[in-house]
């Protein structure tokens, strides 16, 4: 990482002090404001106010009809997580700022009941009377039994840290809108059932009156009719007309504005799918037919009921729970990427800030990234992950027809939501501070998406009144950034705000506080703060501690998740218990979701008390761990915490902290095997952790331990350097030991200092105990050995010193090194025994650090033209050679051994830049005839 | 039996008495291959690579499939199947100036009796030929003749089209190991100990048909014939398995001279008996001859000799040049000689003039600064300096490890590096880091252009 610290430059040694080199300014762009605030003494940690929860967390609220403002769930569903803080009046508060202007009903001029495909709004709220402030998103789901035949929703990313909302709030808003649209997909889906399932009962009905009519006509022949007669022909008209509305509401719901959706980066298929509903108008407008097609499946188990003429008025009805509203499954992966949205946000705003300003600048780089960098994290990780989690459709299903029953991922994510939050919203508030308080919100929106709806927003006036003499914060809405776009990461960071001025202004709006409503800012475009800042805020250095007490919570979402303590968490536990008996779905759900669930737990409670259990049983266990997860995949029934890549154990508190101390071998062993396992898996199932790709978080956690153990090995082996230059010169590092876990240990740990040779995986092999081959040294770069006793190994050992020209040795039970000379510059900074360095992340990003500035030299040299192309066509052939070693050492500033380290990573980078698509080869053998050398202790 | 050199064995018995095998260091700075690249398409033994053009080989071997390589890049461009066993002989088919179809063809022989003509430009089988009575050990092609021969229990003659001409009756039960062209329509065949030259007859005014008649048997070798090769427009060379060299006059066919020193029985008696024990009479089979204007280069044994045609006796060996059997030789352009063995290994070495007065005397350690790469020399060179029968010497100055099995056979591009195969199924290429390294930034470049943009390309 390019904002990590600098402690190269004290540890530099002074022999070299003629430095010929010297270091360009930095480009623009990749320079790094200096910490704002460091020169008022100021933490750069934000301090949390008094807030009566330990850490952020998501709540989902309703404004139930029958009961008003009730808080639904939380994530992560740990009642330590919120502690004291009362979701009831928190729920009350996000919900009566709903500027959602959704108008179900006869419109005037209209026959029908009118749908609104009502866009979500996006709020700021504070309440500093109880230090939370919070991003709300509010949300409209269809629900045929409610008023107006809608059911208004909230999620509201809650936080005791104003700023973070503040500053966040663009990807809030990103990350939101996915889970919003997943729902709201799922909702369509499931009303279009509901609209079915209900017409067929109103045919049904209809069929009833009809015959009863008839019988009534033939029974009495007098010519005029009865009183009873009339109600029945009423009551037949009654329901001619329902089936009307209906099929006019199914129509509407299945003629939802794909538009919206399109955009550029739709994949073929979905495309294809968004063509479909043309023919889907024309089959929904016979409803028999439709039904036929659309829900064939269910058809068999569903028998229409006779509806009563007078349906039973509210609050003696039970409302759908919200998983019943939506489809399960997209219920399900709502609540996956929620818990990712959680992830993600999770920690200090300056760690945020900083790993974004981190993934800017490895935008930046695309080039060379894939030699040391983790790629997944660059490209987005947010897209990669929803693509892979997000279920496929159902092969055990006839192939979808409603466009509502294809998840639609990449549209989600990509397109309009993101780009919407670029659209300013204006909200006005006029508050009345009385006894009630009711307010007009206005809300515009301008999209950009359809000029119509746009018109349909204007128009819409809603009038909420609230009873509540309370304080309600507005901080701020959506804001209008445009000029700022994201979409060009050069310019995000190059625009310079100060970003004081934000800083002192909130901390002034803070001093306002008590009962009375703070509206901090009406003006969006102001009150937020652009991205650019972040690139004002210092490199943070990430430390355990910052996740050290949150990772409890992970586990119990994970539970939280299965459906009873889904029930336990509400606490109202009003509406939204989803009975398990209801489906086969959630049964299986909750079936799979305990299996790997336990399996976690099992591993924790040993590895916590006995950290003398043989390695194997932490192997077998995680093989046991990985077929669960993959059980989990098939299923694609959840996303829970798992999907971060967290192994369940990792996050576990005790273990952070057993980690601390000496005693964190078996932590080590565990991570080993588990990486280990998933490189074999390999099938890039990015749910299991892996080291390659590793992802999300889970990689930091990785890193961080591999830092660890790198920096320990360091330390104890004073040939670390030779052994370093070795990976990095692309000479193939063996270690050799008897033990497979020490082994396997130090292969993760060095694994750090490996490039790779494409972005899909380090070339890397844990452990081996087969003699090597020539092959093994094109592939590998680092391989573990094992060293067996008996006469069997010889096989091996003489293998080894066969190709002992193509390998450096490390042997791990004599601790010798055998290998080339390193006499450079590079790698004592790299790996300094003296470092004062002594976390595992501080070093991991050290190394990063490091590297980039390597990367950075590689890339120059690769593509620098003049160096390796002939000035004329009849230069010498020596001539290029000689420039390119000048370029080397005197621009580069490169001595020695490190001039191989830049060659081996520009050959990587020609290599990779130049490989065909098609050809999938593996890269070339390099080597070089030089002496090893034997070092020991 | 030490006393391994021409000239009658004049030299000092006591430094022939240790000749282990040299070795180099890690330090090779005269060897140019810093990369290779495995090519893994057989599964069996490879025993065959032929050069198709400037940038294509073909291998084959006893999975009976020919492939066809790219050797530039590695690429895999065919995989020939057709033969249902071991290939046992293969060369490539120039197609005919007038014909229209240019593409390049070859043939490869079979255990199954079979002989195929492959289009390696399409990978199409053009034709099969299966009406052997035995296995075809050798094929022969005389180009001035447009015609083609196989070898095998008999010899037979077969034009483009694949008709059989003619052919010769049964010549022997082991075969014909060896054939090749010698001016005035002959050929010479290696059969067992004897060779034996056939005349072709074309057909003229006067005879319709073809005719192979045989000629002339030559009996001087007195072990089977291994090697067989045409060294110049004057003389072809043979060798035999007890390290009989004899060069012949490719006119008369008369005995130009004869090398029979390489194993000579009697200096035995004096020798200790474990060195006996080790030098087993195979080591002295000549395997494979390679030659240039000068001189003839032969795999003997473990050894290699190089013998100079016109003083007519060895001017360099190296006695020891491998720890198992040299297999393949060859002679490259800048007087490097190229040795692969059945102990895996692939050595460089160079000829060198003999300097009687210079160098020789400076210390090793010296020359270690330098890089010269001569560390072992001085302990372990086994080079007989014979006053008046060497003049030069083979120095190596570089060994290509690769192969966990023995090398068959390697096929030298003057530009894209080397190409060995080996029993463990494998083909490698081995190729001069520093020039692929240009060529590759050479390609960036090209590819930079051609997108106009460094972000466009990822």
């Amino acid at each position: 990482m390019i904002s990590a610290p600098d402690v190269v430059a004290f540890t530099k040694e002074d022999e070299y002090e003629e430095e010929p080199y010297n270091e360009p300014a930095l480009p623009e762009e990749y320079s790094v404001p200096l910490f704002p605030f460091a020169s008022q003494g100021a933490s750069p940690w934000s301090k949390l106010s008094g807030a009566k929860f330990s850490r952020d967390f998501i709540l989902i609220s309703e404004f139930s009809e029958q009961v008003g403002p009730q808080p639904l769930l939380t994530i992560p569903n740990d009642t330590k997580v919120f502690g004291t803080f009362d979701l009831n009046y928190f729920s009350l508060r996000i919900m009566s700022v709903d500027y959602q202007a959704s108008f179900v009903g006869h419109p005037p001029g209209s026959a029908y009941p009118k749908l609104n495909f009502v866009e979500d709004s996006k709020v700021v709220l504070g309440d500093s009377k109880e230090g939370a402030f919070a991003y709300v998103h509010h949300l409209t789901l269809y629900d045929l039994e409610a008023r107006g035949f809608v059911r208004p929703f909230c999620m509201a990313y809650i936080s005791a840290d104003q700023h973070k909302i503040m500053q966040q709030f663009q990807e809030l808003s990103a990350e939101f809108s996915k889970a919003s649209e997943c729902l709201k997909t799922g909702n369509r889906k499931a009303f279009a059932g509901e609209l079915e399932k209900k017409l067929k009962d109103l045919d049904y009905t209809r069929t009833v009156l009809h015959t009863e009519t008839e019988i009534q006509k033939k029974a009495n022949d007098k010519g005029f009719y009865s009183s009873q007669a009339i109600e029945k022909a009423n009551e037949l008209a009654s329901v001619e007309k329902s089936i009307i509305e209906h099929q006019d509401l199914l129509r509407q719901i299945r003629s939802y504005p794909h538009r919206k959706l399109r955009g550029p980066d739709l994949c073929p298929g979905e495309t294809a799918h968004t063509q479909d509903p043309p023919s889907q108008a024309a089959t929904t407008s016979d409803p028999e037919e439709s039904a036929d097609t659309d829900h064939y499946t269910c058809r068999p188990t569903y028998t229409p009921k006779l509806i009563k003429a007078k349906s039973t008025k509210c609050f003696d009805k039970k409302l759908k729970t919200l998983e019943e509203l939506c489809d399960t499954e997209y219920f399900t992966q709502t609540l996956a990427q929620l818990s990712h949205i959680e992830h993600i946000f999770r920690g200090d705003l300056c760690y945020l800030l900083t790993s974004q300003i981190d993934r800017a600048l490895l935008k930046q780089q695309h080039i060379t990234n894939f030699l040391f960098e983790d790629l997944v994290e660059v490209d987005g990780r947010g897209e990669e992950k929803q693509e892979s989690a997000r279920p496929k459709p159902s092969h055990d299903r006839p192939p979808s027809r409603s466009v509502e029953e294809c998840p639609v991922p990449q549209v989600l994510i990509s397109v309009g939501s993101y780009k919407s939050s670029v659209e300013s919203v204006l909200i006005k508030m006029e508050q009345e501070l009385g006894e009630e308080g009711s307010r007009e919100v206005e809300v515009t929106e301008s999209s950009s998406f359809d000029p119509q709806e746009n018109l349909d927003y204007l128009d819409m006036d809603m009038k909420g009144s609230i009873s509540s003499g309370e304080s309600i914060e507005v901080l701020g809405t959506e804001k209008s950034t445009s000029v700022l776009s994201k979409s060009d990461s050069q310019a995000s960071l190059t625009v310079p705000l100060s970003p004081q001025v934000v800083r002192s202004k909130a901390v002034s709006h803070r001093t306002i506080s008590g009962d009375s409503i703070e509206v901090l800012s009406t003006c969006p475009s102001e009150a937020l703060i652009p991205d650019d800042f972040k690139a004002s805020y210092p490199s943070a250095i990430n430390e355990e501690e910052s996740y050290a007490d949150d990772g409890g919570g992970a586990i119990h979402f994970q539970a939280g998740l299965s459906p009873p303590e889904l029930g336990e968490a509400q606490e109202g536990g009003s509406g939204v218990t989803p009975s398990q008996t209801d489906s086969c779905c959630i049964g299986r759900e909750g079936g799979t979701l305990r299996v790997p669930l336990s399996t976690p737990g099992h591993t924790l409670s040993d590895e916590d008390g006995v950290v003398s259990v043989p390695p194997q049983r932490y192997r077998q266990k995680d093989q046991e761990f990985h077929m669960d997860f993959s059980v989990e995949n098939a299923n694609a029934s959840s996303r829970d915490s798992g999907s971060e890549g967290f192994p369940a154990y990792e996050l576990d508190p005790s273990h952070l902290l057993a980690s601390r101390d000496g005693s964190k071998t078996s932590l080590d062993d565990h991570s080993d095997a588990t990486s280990y396992g998933s490189s074999v898996i390999s099938t890039s199932s990015d749910r299991t952790p892996s080291s390659v790709p590793p992802t999300g978080p889970s990689s930091e956690r990785h890193k961080k331990r591999a830092g660890q153990n790198a920096l320990r090995f360091i330390r104890q082996y004073p040939f670390a350097h030779p052994a370093i230059y070795s990976l990095l010169s692309g000479r193939t590092l063996v270690i050799l030991g008897e033990e497979e876990a020490a082994v396997r240990k130090l292969v993760t740990a060095l694994s750090i200092f490996v490039p790779s040779y494409s972005l899909h995986a380090k070339p890397v092999k844990h452990w081996v105990s087969s003699p090597l081959h020539i092959t093994d040294f094109q592939k590998w770069k680092l391989i573990g050995l094992q060293r067996v006793a008996s006469p069997a190994s010889a096989g091996t050992l003489h293998a080894l010193s066969r190709y002992s020209r193509y390998t450096s040795i490390l042997d791990l039970d004599r601790k010798t090194l055998r290998c080339p000379l390193y006499r450079g510059t590079l790698v004592p900074r790299l790996a300094d025994h003296r470092t004062h360095i002594k976390r595992g992340s501080t070093y991991s990003l050290h190394v990063q650090s490091v590297l980039t500035q390597l990367c950075a030299k590689a890339f120059l040299y690769a593509f620098c033209r003049h160096l390796h192309l002939p000035a004329r066509g009849t230069e010498a052939e020596g001539l290029a050679a000689s420039r390119q070693a000048s370029f080397l050492q005197l621009n580069l500033g490169l001595v020695n051994e490190d001039v191989k380290v830049v060659q081996y990573l520009a050959e990587l980078l020609k290599l990779h830049y130049t490989r065909e698509p098609s050809a999938a080869g593996q890269p070339v053998l390099r080597f070089d005839y030089v002496p090893s050398f034997l070092y020991k202790i | 039996m030490l006393r391994w050199l021409i000239g009658g064995g004049r030299e000092p018995q006591g430094l022939a008495e240790q000749s282990p095998l040299q070795t180099i260091g890690e330090e090779q700075t005269q060897n140019p291959y810093t990369e290779l690249l495995v090519l893994k398409a057989h599964h069996d033994i490879v025993r065959f690579l032929v050069q198709l053009d400037d940038y294509r080989f073909a291998s084959a071997g006893d999975d009976g499939i020919v492939v066809v390589w790219n050797a530039q890049t590695g690429e895999k461009l065919l995989e020939l199947n057709g033969h249902t066993q071991k290939i046992t002989a293969i060369i490539t088919f120039p197609s005919l100036e007038a014909c229209e179809e240019k593409n390049q063809l070859i043939l490869t022989a079979s255990a199954d009796r079979t002989v195929i003509v492959w289009d390696c430009d399409t990978g199409r089988q053009v034709q099969k030929v299966s009406c052997f009575q035995s296995t075809v050990k050798c094929l022969a092609l005389l180009q001035r003749l447009d015609v083609w021969l196989s070898g095998g229990n008999d010899l037979c003659v077969w034009n483009r089209k694949l008709d059989l001409l003619c052919k010769t009756s049964h010549l022997s039960d082991t075969g014909i190991s060896a054939l090749i062209e010698i001016p005035k329509n002959c050929v010479v065949a290696a059969v067992g100990k004897e060779l034996i030259i056939f005349r072709l007859v074309a057909p003229t005014e006067g005879s319709l048909g073809w005719d192979i008649l045989q000629v002339k048997r030559l009996l001087d070798h007195q072990d089977n014939i291994l090697s067989l090769v045409n060294v110049n427009d004057l003389s072809f060379v043979t060798g035999s398995h007890v390290g009989e060299l004899i060069i012949w006059d490719i006119l008369d066919w008369t005995v130009q001279a004869c090398e029979r020193n390489f194993w000579d029985p009697s200096p035995q008696l004096d020798t200790q008996q474990e060195i006996k024990l080790c030098q087993k009479p195979n080591d002295v089979s000549i395997h494979h001859f390679t030659w240039d204007e000068e001189n003839v280069f032969v795999a003997v044994g473990r050894g290699l000799y190089v013998y100079n045609l016109q003083m007519k006796r060895v001017i360099a060996c190296q006695k020891t040049a491998h720890d198992s059997n040299v297999l393949h030789v060859a002679k490259l352009p800048n007087r490097q000689l190229i040795s692969c063995s059945e102990d895996g290994s692939v050595r460089i070495w160079e000829l060198r003039e003999k300097q009687q007065l210079a160098a020789e005397p400076v210390p090793t350690g010296f020359f270690n600064m330098w890089g010269f790469g001569r560390v072992n020399k001085q302990a372990s060179h086994p080079v007989k300096k014979q006053e008046n029968a060497t003049s030069c010497s083979l120095e190596l100055i570089g060994d290509l490890i690769g192969h966990s099995s023995s090398v068959e056979m390697f096929l030298y591009f003057e530009d894209h590096g080397l190409v060995t195969c080996s029993a463990d199924h494998l083909i490698i290429l081995w190729k001069n880091g520093e020039r692929e390294s240009g060529l590759r930034s050479l390609k960036l470049f090209q590819k930079l252009e051609e997108n106009g943009d460094l972000y466009l390309a990822v």
